[in-house]
């Protein structure tokens, strides 16, 4: 299958700081591709260079077959790109934003009634095409800012944080929309740090201030990337369980999860006998003790951590 | 470079404009404040001095020399002064600028035709005016002496000579000297200039500092369509303003335009251009509303208003400073102006002046697109 983008070690440095560092992936064309990190970890800086508004310090990369650092004007031509802020303008009318952008892509005059109507259909925004973009709730501005982004049948999107500081509701409406788009085989190369929504997309990469800690499909991540074991414990006085349990050598990491506990082992044997006999000795009855697949959440904390423990070991011998 | 795009940018931009009234009318304000500000209240003219008079001799003859000042548009009487005092004190005050004091035996020497030294004391503390204050004191007594000098010749029995030398003064494209006919071709430079590089150094660095510049940078439009487009919308309404200032001059001033109205409206409207660019390419350059805003009042109003010899002639600067006046685009603006409102001169004789605009707009529009960068940082 073709490949939509290419990374090979690409690195951006402001200063001293590197935002994005040596980071090598690729996308197959038509996977919805998860870039999931926390805030400042780099995903904006990645797909502005992927844009080609934003010049790399380092690397290469390519999207839709051109050198992200030398035809940057090309790509722009084929990619569709929501910015993180929301870039419309706020005293033009629904409308006028779908004009503008519709010149600005010089749709063809025959489609261009078409594709507005689609777009003002898409973003739910029949009843207010005459509206002030000021006036529209989040969910609404973004779901238009899709669609002026993609009004021009992109091949490839970006699209940065679409969903932040947008309701559930909106959020699910909006990642319908994106599957809609894959299913008309178009690649979408989506940043989050909503680790739920991660699970919608084909693919997802970690991203770890600034490096790529972990690539796979959701399903890979919990499954084989996470060499640990996550337990959960039933047990009465749960409360009382986890600070006994944070004591013991043999437990990675304890965290309470509703009534339950979860607990991350890296030697699941040895770990759940500790465990037995701590939670008898502290007087919590245990109930229940089981093997689960970790949540996608789990995975990150575990790596995040693993990678803090590796860099921590690499500054303490160095 | 594609039409639909430019048009796109332009028609977006002129929807800004028209829905932002507070803009949009601070553009039509400056001009006509302006115009009516330096207009009315900026008048170089000097005339009307106000005088006081200080008669120890109070004769016919020295009434006759009081006549040869107070008679003229350029005097006029405030006050009688009893004491040499008075003359000080109104002088000390403001209330007059010049003083006359006339001796008591003034008459006396006249009659014996002997010379008859009169006080002139003029308030120097406005040095042009008082240049020319003294100019019109000397003229006043010399015209009395001239009289004297013939009625003395005639009551003798004597012809009374033609003046040797007389000098016939006329003054040409501004008859009247009236200061408001060069000024007023001189604001509307100063109008163009502000107008225009103030509207557009706002419009780039707003697109950054509202985050809309991210979307907009990542679309195929190019970097000249988007110059271009920004500033069609900016264009027209500079160019209503130019109308606007071309109407109050002839209509609320008088002012006489005896050259092409065409030629005019061109020469301004490509002046217009390099202004607009400029301020947009100060907008590029800064990415940030304020800074662009004093940056392109500092690059323009000033220049425009000192260097370009709408207010202190250029000849009389020194030298180092008329050097810079090279570079002032105004300058060659006002020359035109100036050339075309009193002059009723053409391309024939200020080709040079218009070209230097044409080389003007045509850089700084061509630096404005390059500054452009469809990047962040």
């Amino acid at each position: 299958m073709a490949v939509a983008v290419e990374l090979t070690n690409l690195e951006r440095r402001f200063g001293a700081f590197v935002a994005v560092d040596r980071i090598s992936l690729s996308v197959r064309e038509g996977e919805i591709f998860g870039f999931l990190g926390p805030n400042g970890a780099g995903k904006s800086t990645t797909i502005r260079m992927l844009c080609g508004i934003l010049t790399p310090s380092g690397g290469s990369g390519s999207v839709a077959g051109f050198d992200i650092r030398t035809q940057s004007e090309q790509i722009k031509q084929t990619i569709g790109y929501m910015s993180q802020r929301f870039s419309l303008y706020e005293d033009l009318t629904v409308e006028e934003n779908i004009n503008f952008f519709s010149g600005i892509y010089r749709i063809p005059a025959a489609k261009r009634r078409e594709r507005k109507e689609w777009a003002v259909e898409m973003a739910g925004l029949k009843d207010h095409r005459a509206a002030r973009t000021s006036t529209l709730s989040g969910g609404w501005k973004q779901r238009l800012a899709l669609g002026c982004a993609i009004l021009h049948e992109p091949r490839i999107v970006f699209l940065d944080e679409p969903t932040s500081g947008v309701d559930p509701l909106s959020r699910r409406r909006f990642w319908t929309l994106i599957h809609e788009l894959a299913a008309a085989r178009v690649t979408v190369f989506v940043t989050t740090h909503y680790m739920e929504e991660a699970e919608y997309c084909d693919r997802i990469g970690l991203i770890y201030r600034g490096q790529l800690i972990a690539l796979g499909t959701p399903h890979d991540l919990k499954t084989a990337v996470m060499k640990d074991d996550v337990l959960e414990v039933e047990c009465a006085h749960p409360m009382d369980a986890l600070d006994a349990l944070r004591q013991c050598p043999s437990v990675r990491e304890a965290a309470l999860f509703g009534n339950q506990l979860h607990i991350v082992a890296a030697e699941r044997a040895r770990t759940e006998a500790d465990l037995r006999a701590l939670l008898e000795k502290s007087g919590c009855a245990l109930t229940r003790i089981e093997r689960i697949t970790p949540s996608l959440e789990d995975v990150f904390v575990s790596l995040v951590e693993a990678h803090d423990r590796d860099n921590g070991r690499r500054e303490h011998t160095a | 470079m594609n039409l639909t795009r430019i048009a796109a940018v332009a028609r977006k931009e002129a929807i800004h404009v028209l829905r932002d009234p507070r803009s949009l009318g601070i553009t039509f304000a400056i001009p006509v404040m302006l115009m009516l500000l330096y207009g009315f209240a900026l008048s170089l003219d000097v005339d009307d001095l106000p005088l006081i008079v200080y008669d120890q001799n109070a004769t016919p003859a020295s009434r006759d020399l009081i006549s040869h000042f107070t008679g003229s548009e350029y005097f006029t009487l405030v006050g009688n002064a009893a004491a040499y005092r008075d003359v000080q004190k109104a002088i000390d005050a403001g209330d007059a600028m010049v003083g006359l004091v006339i001796p008591f035996n003034f008459e006396q020497l006249v009659q014996a035709g002997r010379p008859a030294p009169v006080q002139v004391l003029i308030d120097g503390s406005d040095a042009n005016k008082a240049i020319t204050a003294r100019g019109y004191a000397q003229a006043a007594a010399a015209a009395y002496a001239n009289r004297t000098l013939v009625n003395e010749m005639l009551r003798g029995g004597m012809r009374a000579p033609d003046p040797p030398v007389e000098a016939r003064p006329r003054v040409w494209f501004n008859e009247d000297m009236e200061s408001r006919n060069f000024i007023i071709p001189g604001l509307i430079a100063l109008i163009m200039t502000v107008v225009g590089a103030l509207l557009t150094s706002l419009t780039v660095a707003r697109e950054w500092e509202q985050g809309t510049m991210e979307q907009l940078i990542a679309t195929p439009v190019k970097r000249a369509e988007f110059v271009l487009g920004k500033l069609a919308p900016y264009f027209v309404v500079g160019f209503c303003d130019l109308l606007l200032c071309i109407i109050l001059g002839r209509y609320v001033f008088d002012v006489p335009l005896r050259g092409s109205v065409l030629l005019l409206v061109a020469v301004s409207l490509v002046f217009l251009v390099g202004a607009m660019s400029l301020g947009m390419l100060i907008s590029i350059a800064t990415k940030n509303v304020q800074l662009a805003v004093q940056t392109a009042m500092m690059a323009t109003y000033l220049p425009a208003m000192i260097l370009s010899g709408f207010f202190v002639a250029i000849p009389n600067m020194p030298g180092a400073i008329q050097l810079v006046t090279h570079i002032v685009p105004a300058r060659y603006f006002v020359t035109l102006l100036k050339g075309i409102y009193l002059k009723g001169l053409g391309l024939r004789v200020m080709w040079f002046d218009a070209l230097l605009l044409v080389v003007f707009a045509v850089i700084v529009l061509g630096l404005a697109i390059r500054k452009f960068r469809k990047k962040l940082v």
